[in-house]
């Protein structure tokens, strides 16, 4: 018996093997697989980093909230018309029971947050579309949200700041979705006489009614690595012209070559660019050098 | 006749029955005129329950009906001294959208709008009415023409929708949708705009933000064709008919929805039955919006835009939403 302690324990006879599934199974929280180069990391690690990915940059999406968190000075966000909610105005089967399963998924009462806050000092109105909200699809809550917020920049002399992250226009409110484009754009138009600094930076995905209103309307057009932004379905187009289509069509980068944005910008530099930019467009400024 | 749609064929078959009972008379030697008054009147009674309850889906088939009136004929029946002009000076010239200047009634006016082809050659050479993004460039270009001259412009709304292709998607679809509808809040003149057959999504909004926006009856506006929303919906695109029905896209709709001022009364039957007719409601209707719009001043104009589009939405206010009050870090 004391003899078995000093011999190596026999090799057992089985192995088990992971099912395929469990060999793609990330434990849930804790570790977080990269959809792009498949390899695993910290989720705590990863949310310090802002969610890019290690070692391929790849965006991984991010709420409204991280958004915020990441973006903002701490503490500066003040929330504008959270109390805003779909009605169902075309009495649309299933609508509200679809948003309200989004509501508690997400904990957000629809596809867009707004508010005030600074970045780096600098006031702003902001607004970010949360895709995790029925594909952050506008319908007329959207639609009033971002006025209200284009409004209120208005009111405040302060640039005007938007994430978008959209699938488009939400179908269950039919018509009423496709004229918050016009709402949206006509706002901008009225901030815009005004002087107002419009900056739209879009996320994955911007597509639709919304690639094709405010999201395109930005006195600078940004966008993260790797976004989808389009106005048609991939599908679609594929299907009309009937050939296939490149693989990097309709990225940011893709449209960037195209001469469609203004740059496509790294998560991790944001802050600071989007703080030289607002440095820039201060109102004033030290230059008396120049009465010299 | 060719092109009558299946829910007008009792309406059809009725009149068939009639015209050849007038040949009997004339040839044999029986006198159906009994007959024929009684059958006539039937069929006025069987058109007026068939056209006055048509459902959101005959609409729709009559606003894409094959001869349905285009763009360039109302400008024809219209206007006088129309000048194309062509081109968005950047690209090139996209024939699915027409734009130039003419005059109304002695009134100078700039006027664009879609256009579709009625047979397959013109279809082509119009891309169907879809318009790439150099249509709509080439329709700005001709809108700050008409605020510059101060002219009030008159747009035509009718096309399935912008162009999903490749081309159109590298040009900037998305930008020349969104400049348009930006732009067009701005103009220091006039804008009406009427949807004359299918208003299609984005593509048909780009040339939408106005003043006035009136309907003809039997158009349709929509944020997507009923086919695309059913197979996005309920992922089948043979539930389309359910889905004009649901969408809420027929004008009556629409002026319940408060985004449109007017409905124009169409033909009976549809647009299509007799365009001399059609074009003098839509007479009627530019006469009146212009008496309304012409006397405003350029800031009453942009104002009156604002307004409008502000209003169309609904939405609830909900205090004791438990996701209000999310903590922000």
């Amino acid at each position: 018996m004391i003899k078995d302690l000093f011999t190596k324990p026999k090799k057992k006879k089985y192995a088990t093997i992971p099912s395929e599934a469990a060999k793609h199974d990330v434990p849930e929280g804790i570790m977080t697989k990269c959809p792009n180069c498949k390899k695993i990391m910290y989720s705590k690690e990863l949310t310090k980093n802002l969610k890019v990915c290690f070692h391929c940059q790849y965006h991984h999406p991010m709420n409204a909230n991280e958004r915020i968190a990441s973006f903002l000075d701490q503490g500066s966000f003040a929330e504008m018309d959270q109390q805003l909610t779909s009605s169902n105005p075309l009495q649309f089967p299933e609508y509200i029971e679809k948003l309200e399963k989004d509501q508690k998924k997400t904990k957000l009462n629809e596809a867009v947050v707004t508010g005030t806050g600074r970045v780096n000092g600098h006031e702003v109105v902001i607004a970010i579309m949360d895709s995790t909200f029925r594909m952050g699809s506008m319908g007329s809550v959207v639609g009033e949200k971002i006025t209200r917020a284009i409004e209120k920049a208005d009111e405040l002399s302060v640039p005007f700041i938007i994430f978008t992250a959209s699938g488009g226009a939400r179908m269950q409110e039919g018509v009423l979705s496709l004229m918050q484009m016009a709402k949206t754009s006509v706002a901008l138009k009225r901030f815009s006489d005004h002087g107002g600094l419009i900056v739209s930076i879009m996320t994955h995905p911007t597509t639709g009614g919304v690639s094709a209103s405010f999201a395109s309307l930005g006195d600078y057009n940004f966008a993260e690595p790797g976004a989808l932004i389009g106005f048609a379905g991939r599908r679609i187009i594929e299907q009309t012209i009937r050939e296939e289509l490149p693989e990097d069509f309709q990225t940011a980068e893709f449209l960037l070559e195209k001469g469609q944005l203004d740059a496509v910008i790294s998560r991790l530099d944001l802050k600071e660019k989007m703080t030289t930019i607002l440095d820039i467009h201060q109102p004033g400024g030290d230059f008396e050098w120049l009465e010299n | 006749m060719v092109g009558e749609l299946e829910f007008e064929k009792p309406v059809v078959e009725l009149r068939k029955k009639i015209s050849e009972l007038r040949e009997i008379t004339k040839e044999a030697d029986v006198d159906l005129t009994d007959e024929i008054e009684k059958l006539e009147v039937r069929l006025e009674k069987l058109e007026k329950e068939i056209y006055e309850n048509m459902k959101p889906w005959d609409r729709v088939q009559i606003a894409r009906h094959p001869n349905r009136p285009t763009t360039l004929d109302y400008i024809s029946l219209l206007f006088t001294d129309f000048f194309e002009c062509h081109g968005d000076r950047n690209f090139g010239d996209d024939e699915a959208i027409v734009a130039g200047i003419a005059k109304f009634q002695g009134l100078p006016v700039t006027i664009i709008g879609h256009q579709r082809g009625k047979d397959t050659k013109e279809n082509i050479r119009r891309n169907f009415g879809m318009p790439h993004p150099e249509g709509y460039r080439k329709a700005l270009r001709i809108m700050k023409q008409a605020d510059k001259f101060r002219r009030p412009i008159i747009c035509f709304i009718d096309t399935k929708g912008a162009y999903p292709g490749k081309a159109a998607e590298e040009r900037g679809q998305s930008e020349a949708i969104a400049r348009n509808l930006f732009e067009m809040a701005g103009l220091r003149v006039p804008i009406i705009c009427i949807v004359i057959g299918e208003g299609g999504s984005g593509g048909a909004l780009a040339l939408g933000v106005g003043n006035h926006l009136h309907m003809l009856e039997n158009s349709t506006y929509s944020v997507i064709s009923p086919e695309g929303a059913a197979s996005i919906l309920w992922k089948d695109a043979s539930k389309a008919k359910l889905a004009a029905e649901k969408m809420k896209i027929t004008a009556p709709d629409l002026k319940e929805l408060h985004v449109i001022d007017e409905i124009i009364p169409e033909v009976k039957g549809g647009a299509h039955k007799d365009m001399a007719l059609q074009a003098e409601a839509i007479h009627h209707a530019l006469v009146q919006s212009l008496k309304e719009l012409l006397p405003l001043t350029e800031e009453e104009l942009i104002a009156n835009r604002y307004e409008k589009y502000k209003q169309i939405g609904e939405y609830a206010v909900q205090t004791d939403n438990e996701y209000i009050s999310t903590t922000y870090k």
